[in-house]
């Protein structure tokens, strides 16, 4: 009966939190975006004074770099250093 | 006629519609496949694209549905008698809502997640795409214009609701904060800011110190208010200024603040409604003592009944939800059944229990035709009713008649602000997408947009001759709201058709439902426009005629279109 009540309490918790879930997930994607595009302002003309580090972090983020490239708008990478399609 | 028993055959029926019909529909017409991999797994992006639990889905579905307007469209209809509402909300629901919802939901998880507007635009050209978001422009005008006022009227009809309403912003507000700061989990908090606002009601109920009444201030109904006018228009002019600056302020804000954290405590709200009704409904046994069919109509039902209840019977606002986030969280497309088909069913029973509180609420035919005189006087009177209706269903778990009222009144002011506020930002979006369409670049900014959108609705809100006196200038265009309703499911409809038709399966089930509301839209539009509106008619209205002549080319345009599309079997843009 406890166990039942509690699962019916998760359920609901589910329902009134999946809006609220995505719009979290949509503002911390937002921020991630910013993020790599602070990490490669050379693309904009910027210079980078950490390029040498951001490299580094290259093997770590190809796959992500290639779902931010495309949800930006660009079909291909951008960045000749980086091949990923 | 006992209203229980009305109550079970309706749930029977809608019980049978899902068990039976919609299992028919899966297997046979729209053939649901358990392997198809849906937009949600092929996309999963973690935000839009997400897999979701079926009942979960369902839940979000259902509550994204629901809202004032299945309590305001049965509330006026009960004028024709009670059957006939009974009737379209039953059969509407098994027969046209559920395939509605569920086929708009299943073509769009066969087209990757897209909506019904986009899959429209490829089918109908993009010359349809300007009328299209006109009519969606119209439509919600009318929302806002209309709940505007509902809210100022059930402020000024009952005062004390307005204290526990206003509280909910900052109790909002502060969840929002803890939920996206702190990462706090939001079921208690938004059920303690429930248990405040109920607390409040129950306190405003009994305290007339804490009923903020602009008429009793003013010095009563026959007093002089500001501006020359009367004290109830002025009651109307300033709750109707608050709101706009507050839908102004709420619409600008990012969702996260304010708009989620008060959906969260309105599904709390929606299943303390829905219990109240049902369990009072059974706890009471009320008689119904509407009459059946009210044959001294001023105004026919035929065709009226089939636009003034659109929500809850048939709606193609559903499509929108269906076809924009379930789709893109369904994960499996055997589901589609349940969130789609039993979301509509939910919205039914959410109907057919509005309808049953107001036809219990007189204590006699005589006195129900008393009050119900003329289609007019249902539109003004239907929400009030509902609220005396449902106050008095609520009695029967011992609740004061007094607190009961109040906290009806909260959960209706609390839906309709709720509309208000995603509709205002709803313009907000199509002003901005105009904008960038025209280029005319002013539009594309925030501020810029909401200020049109709010200042067009202040403008119709506020034409003096409004049919329900000062403030009511938005049920001007009320009769068009049911129209360009129905208008979207009949186009959604007609694409889902199509599809089938492509697939080479019977189409037949969608294209009755699809004809049946294009017919029933154009007859109203037709009857409206020409006798009533028109110029040479007696009830000129030139607002009036010029959007509902739009409308009705629109439909006209839509209706050839589809019968054209049909019999040359185009559709080579939807997916098989």
């Amino acid at each position: 009966m406890l166990e039942n009540m509690k699962k019916l309490i998760r359920y609901y918790e589910d329902v009134i939190s999946l809006n609220h879930k995505q719009e979290i997930a949509r503002e911390l994607r937002d921020e991630d975006d910013l993020f790599l595009l602070l990490l490669y302002s050379e693309m904009l003309g910027i210079p980078n004074p950490v390029y040498y580090y951001t490299l580094e972090l290259y093997p770590h983020m190809i796959e992500e770099f290639h779902d931010w490239h495309l949800r930006m708008g660009m079909d291909k990478s951008p960045l000749n250093g980086i091949r990923c399609c | 006629m006992s209203a229980i028993l009305v109550a079970i055959a309706g749930l029977i029926v809608f019980a049978l519609g899902y068990r039976f019909y919609s299992k028919f529909i899966a297997e046979k017409i729209y053939r649901l496949d358990p392997d198809y991999v849906t937009p949600a797994h092929q996309y999963k992006d973690g935000v839009d694209f997400v897999p979701t639990n079926k009942y979960v889905l369902w839940g979000h579905h259902f509550t994204s549905v629901a809202g004032a307007a299945p309590i305001l469209g049965p509330a006026i209809a009960v004028y024709w008698g009670w059957l006939p509402a009974v009737l379209w909300v039953v059969l509407g629901t098994v027969f046209a809502a559920g395939v509605h919802d569920f086929g708009t939901l299943v073509l769009s998880v066969r087209n990757k997640g897209q909506s019904i507007g986009t899959l429209a635009n490829k089918l109908i050209g993009q010359r349809a795409k300007m009328l299209f978001l006109f009519i969606i422009l119209i439509l919600v005008l009318m929302v806002n214009a209309v709940f505007a006022w509902v809210i100022a009227n059930l402020f000024i009809t009952y005062p004390a609701s307005v204290i526990p309403v206003f509280i909910q912003i900052p109790l909002a507000i502060w969840i929002g904060y803890a939920v996206y700061k702190r990462n706090v989990k939001m079921l208690l908090p938004s059920l303690l800011a429930l248990g405040i606002m109920y607390t409040m009601a129950i306190l405003s109920s009994g305290n007339t110190w804490m009923q903020i009444d602009l008429v009793r201030y003013m010095g009563g109904e026959e007093a002089a208010g500001l501006f020359g006018l009367g004290s109830v228009a002025t009651a109307f002019f300033i709750w109707i200024i608050i709101l706009l600056a507050y839908v102004y302020i709420a619409s600008t804000l990012p969702v996260w603040k304010l708009l989620q954290p008060r959906d969260f405590i309105n599904s709390h709200q929606l299943v303390v409604g829905l219990g109240i009704l049902y369990l009072g409904l059974f706890l009471t046994n009320p008689e119904i003592t509407a009459p059946a069919t009210n044959p001294g109509a001023d105004t026919s039902w035929l065709p009226l009944l089939f636009i003034t209840i659109a929500c809850g019977a048939i709606s193609g606002f559903h499509g929108l939800v269906s076809s924009g986030t379930s789709s893109k969280q369904l994960n499996k497309e055997t589901d589609a059944r349940f969130v789609g088909y039993f979301g509509a069913v939910g919205e039914g029973i959410l109907a057919l229990v509005s309808i049953l509180a107001v036809v219990t609420l007189f204590s006699n035919a005589d006195e129900f035709l008393g009050a119900y005189t003329s289609f007019e006087a249902a539109g003004e009177i239907g929400l009030g009713n509902f609220v005396e209706g449902a106050a008095g269903l609520a009695q029967g778990l011992m609740i004061p008649q007094a607190v009961a009222t109040t906290i009806v009144s909260i959960i209706v002011v609390s839906f309709a602000a709720t509309t208000l506020d995603t509709s205002v930002r709803l313009m907000r979006y199509i002003i901005t997408e105009l904008g960038s369409e025209y280029k005319i670049k002013p539009l594309t900014k925030t501020h810029v947009a909401t200020t049109v959108a709010v200042g067009s609705t202040a403008a119709l809100v506020l034409i003096p001759e409004g049919p329900q006196g000062f403030g009511s200038g938005g049920y001007l265009l009320w009769p068009l709201f049911g129209t360009s309703n129905q208008l979207l499911a009949g186009i959604s409809l007609l694409l889902v058709s199509l599809w089938l038709k492509r697939l080479g399966r019977n189409y037949i089930y969608t294209l009755i439902p699809m004809i049946f509301l294009l017919f029933m839209t154009m007859y109203a539009l037709f009857q409206q426009v020409v006798f009533q509106w028109a110029w040479w008619a007696e009830g000129t209205n030139m607002l009036l005629f010029i959007f509902g002549a739009i409308n009705f080319v629109f439909a006209l345009w839509i209706a050839l279109t589809a019968f054209a599309a049909l019999a040359k079997g185009d559709g080579d843009e939807l997916p098989k």
